[in-house]
């Protein structure tokens, strides 16, 4: 079976600031692949260019070598008429709830707003906005509120509704629940969860954060300085990881249980301490 | 998280009141705005009704009233020294002025807007060229260049206001532009572009509706401008002399001063009121799109409010031999602390609600708990810290011994120094960009030692808290080292005098876990090695397991559970703590349901 998306050997820089000056290198050859229906965590730490990688596939950066193919078509450069096709099948939701979602817009204008920039009347697109707050869990009135009125998760929620309203196929899902509070964040997931088992979506789901990968993904692939250092089945990698970098970052991440937390953090302990001696 | 959390409750409670108030309807609900609307409408009406209200033509010649005074019989506001009426030329000038506003403005906004926009959202060379282009029609001489032109454009009012429309473009562009720059990064712009629309349609929607606001107001700028320029320009002799408007009105008055200085008046008086209830009107519009603003009630004034009261005497409190036989072996202890905020209309909204807690020397003491559950207002009430329009109020509030009740400033700042320190979320909002990491620590030293001293002390600490080259990191500027260098400089800082109490607010939330890990051993060496007492505000429990000995959790402004970190971990009492504690992502568990589709394996 073809994989949904598929990218291979992608390399990405930013044009550096200043006449001539040099380009730093953000992505630095980065395969991967995600299945339909699929869930794959991309972990990394700030500056990793998980982020950057996620624009790319959205067609909000430009990649400077390799290629993204999308179901088989090559989207590595699509121009903007093809991305405004690619809109139906990705979409995306951001980390910040707050500046995701324009204040100036009612509710039922920001989802309806994908249906009509692809040919839908305004009407249908109306129509479909219950359909769409029933389906992330928000009462039918949110429709006539601003974004203003909800709290940071039914923001979230509102930006997930929005992201479905085109029956996508996959997901770039960016930190989509770091920003939350913990009660709220295990809600999202679980909306996720439940959405991706009824449309059959898949996610590429980037976050910095273990237990929340650990808890969606069905593969997660480890990035550190732009380059993909371990991919594997979720299990496998948080609890066999092979790469040295993924056991320094699963021995970092605090778990809730003091006294687990004391047994992880002199495991860290003895990593560093033989890391620097060797 | 710290502040903000004022502000996210509010959006919640919003939810259940929506209330929408147009800009304009804001506008006219304060007193500066209604009266600068009325001033502005009157004039511009009697404009439009001139050919009614006028009793002579404005340029009709009349030798029997030459420089009648006011209130003469059909000369309202008497007749100017060639015996034409200043009632009527007044009419006359005004819709001279609105037109020469509405040019001037109109043309600057028309051209600033369409090329910012373009500018400002296409970006690269394009921006590149318009800005240059902008820049070069901003060094000529507006009003010289009006003057020198004046052939060309036949001197008619309007060819010269456009002109000048054009002159001034360049303020306008230079705002559009910037906005747009400012809006093109926000996420939900990004959103637009991946959910398929066009950038014409970005652009309308999306950018154009968040710049309109300061284009409004600096269009109304610009039209006292124009009104401005074109009476100046008027009163030099440029352009035709045939016309009334205030320019000439003045002009030929001030030939006339000695003998008839009132008709210098009605000129001026029209010109400076149209003039200053647009400048109003503008800064009206500014303050209704500023949005509401919480001001706090009259009668509270009185009372300065971040200051600490004691609300009852402490003999009342039930408890208050306990608590006075317990204070000797607390660090801190704090008896029902209240916080509250003004609504806007006037009521106040307590976000901590009566919370007691202590803190033993020695002790590491997390309070956790969920956005808006007043976390960080109890600690900053600790410090001394909340913004004026708090109220805070507490029973007992005793540190080391020293009561933080209805404390002077000067102690307080004295307490700061010496007995209690803070390390803030954000490290990096937290260093001043404009000076040197070094010059930052020296200064806080200071106080207690020699420059010399200070400076090598600061070093010393640099070391201590794990720079590996703590010379080169005390000359470097905020900008050049990372986040997590950044917090480890803070807490140099915060440690300094030794405190006996350190207040951390969220200290990792915003660093990578690889450096979050070592800030945490760092805080529990340093804690070790001074004995110092913790309070830990944190939402992550992961951190809490690591450090804390004891854990508050807090909700609504409560306390609602307090105790050992392994009692609350494991046998949580307290219906919020349950869900709280069964909302952590369990590590044993991994998805494992496949893929709908039935793709296995990749790899």
């Amino acid at each position: 079976m073809n994989p949904l998306l598929q990218v291979s050997k992608l390399r990405l820089s930013y044009p550096g600031r200043g006449f001539r000056s040099a380009a730093p290198e953000v992505l630095r050859g980065v395969s991967l692949d995600i299945a339909p229906g699929e869930t794959v965590g991309l972990v990394g730490e700030s500056g990793s260019g998980k982020t950057t990688l996620g624009r790319a596939v959205l067609g909000l950066a430009a990649p400077t070598s390799g290629s993204i193919t999308f179901d088989g078509n090559d989207i590595t450069a699509a121009s903007q008429r093809e991305r405004r096709k690619l809109a139906r099948d990705i979409q995306v939701v951001f980390q910040d709830p707050y500046t995701s979602l324009n204040p100036a817009l009612q509710i039922a204008d920001i989802l309806s707003e994908p249906l009509i920039a692809q040919g839908q009347k305004p009407a249908d697109a109306r129509r479909s906005v219950t359909a769409l707050l029933d389906k992330v869990g928000l009462p039918a009135d949110s429709a006539a509120r601003y974004p203003r009125e909800f709290s940071g998760g039914q923001r979230q929620r509102i930006a997930i509704a929005r992201a479905l309203a085109l029956q996508p196929r996959l997901i770039v899902c960016d930190e989509p629940v770091s920003a939350l509070d913990l009660t709220t964040q295990a809600r999202i997931l679980d909306l996720l969860i439940d959405l991706q088992r009824e449309t059959g979506v898949a996610y590429l789901f980037i976050t910095h954060d273990l237990s929340v990968v650990r808890h969606i993904s069905h593969r997660i692939a480890v990035m550190f300085r732009g380059e993909l250092v371990e991919t594997g089945p979720t299990a496998q990698v948080t609890e066999e990881p092979e790469s040295n970098y993924t056991r320094r970052l699963v021995l970092a991440s605090p778990t809730a249980d003091p006294d687990r937390q004391r047994q992880r953090r002199e495991a860290r302990r003895m990593l560093s301490h033989s890391a620097s001696t060797t | 998280m710290t502040t903000p959390s004022i502000g996210q409750t509010t959006d919640v409670g919003a939810a259940n009141a929506p209330k929408r108030i147009g800009a304009f309807r804001r506008i006219i609900s304060t007193p500066l705005g209604l009266f600068s609307v009325i001033i502005l409408l009157s004039i511009v009406m009697l404009g439009i009704l001139e050919p009614v209200l006028r009793g002579h033509d404005p340029n009709t010649a009349e030798l029997s009233a030459i420089n009648a005074p006011p209130g003469t019989p059909g000369y309202f506001l008497g007749a100017d020294q060639n015996g034409r009426d200043i009632w009527s030329r007044v009419l006359a000038s005004i819709n001279v002025s609105v037109i020469s506003a509405l040019i001037g403005s109109g043309v600057a906004v028309a051209i600033g807007s369409i090329f910012g926009l373009i500018s400002g959202y296409i970006g690269k060379r394009l921006d590149g060229v318009l800005a240059w282009l902008f820049s070069l029609l901003m060094t000529f001489p507006a009003m010289i260049l009006i003057m020198v032109l004046q052939p060309i454009t036949g001197g008619t009012y309007q060819t010269m206001m456009a002109l000048f429309g054009i002159f001034i473009s360049p303020g306008i562009f230079w705002l559009v532009r910037n906005l747009v720059i400012g809006v093109k990064n926000e996420l939900y712009v990004d959103a637009a572009k991946v959910s398929g629309l066009s950038n014409r349609r970005i652009l309308s929607r999306h950018v154009l509706y968040v710049v309109r606001g300061p284009i409004i107001i600096s269009a109304a700028f610009m039209a006292t401008a124009a009104i401005g320029i074109q009476a100046g320009l008027a009163f030099l002799g440029f352009g035709s002399g045939q016309d009334a408007n205030f320019g000439t009105m003045t002009g030929d008055a001030f030939l006339n001063i000695y003998r008839a200085p009132l008709q210098l008046l009605w000129p001026s008086l029209f010109l400076a009121l149209m003039n200053a209830a647009l400048v109003l009107l503008g800064n009206a519009y500014r303050d209704a799109l500023a949005g509401p603003q919480a001001v706090a009630p009259r009668q509270k004034k009185k009372q300065s409010a971040a200051k600490l009261e004691v609300t009852k005497p402490l003999e009342a409190h039930p408890q208050s031999a306990e608590v006075s036989a317990s204070a000797r072996a607390e660090l801190l202890s704090v008896r029902n602390l209240r916080v509250s905020y003004p609504n806007l209309d006037g009521t106040r909204k307590e976000v901590v609600k009566g919370t007691s807690l202590f803190i033993r020397p020695g002790e590491i003491v997390g309070l956790v708990g969920e956005s808006g559950s007043g976390k960080s207002q109890t600690a900053f009430s600790i410090l001394g810290l909340l913004p004026k329009q708090a109220e805070v109020s507490a029973d007992v509030m005793n540190l080391a011994g020293d009561s933080l009740l209805q404390q002077d400033g000067k102690l307080l700042r004295r307490m700061r120094g010496s007995v209690i320190s803070y390390i803030p979320q954000e490290p990096m909002s937290n260093l001043d960009p404009s000076f040197t990491i070094g010059s930052q620590l020296v200064e806080g030293l200071r106080a207690s030692m020699s420059k010399k001293e200070a400076k090598e002390t600061a070093l010393a600490l640099l070391a201590r808290v794990g720079i590996t080259d703590p010379e080169r990191t005390f000359k470097s500027y905020p900008h050049q080292i990372s986040g997590g260098m950044a917090q480890r400089v803070l807490i140099a800082g915060a440690v300094a005098p030794r405190p006996k109490l350190l207040i951390a607010d969220e200290p990792t939330t915003a660093l990578d876990v690889t450096v979050q890990a070592e800030i945490l051993d760092l805080l529990r060496d340093l804690q070790g090695e001074l004995g110092m007492g913790v309070l830990l505000v944190t939402h992550n429990f992961g951190v809490v397991a690591d450090l804390c000995d004891r854990v508050l959790v807090m909700r609504d402004g409560e306390i609602v559970e307090g105790g050992h970190v392994r009692t609350i971990f494991r046998n949580p009492s307290h219906p919020y703590t349950q869900e709280l504690i069964s909302s952590i992502l369990d590590e044993a568990t991994v998805r494992t349901d496949p893929e709908l589709v039935g793709v296995k394996e990749h790899k």
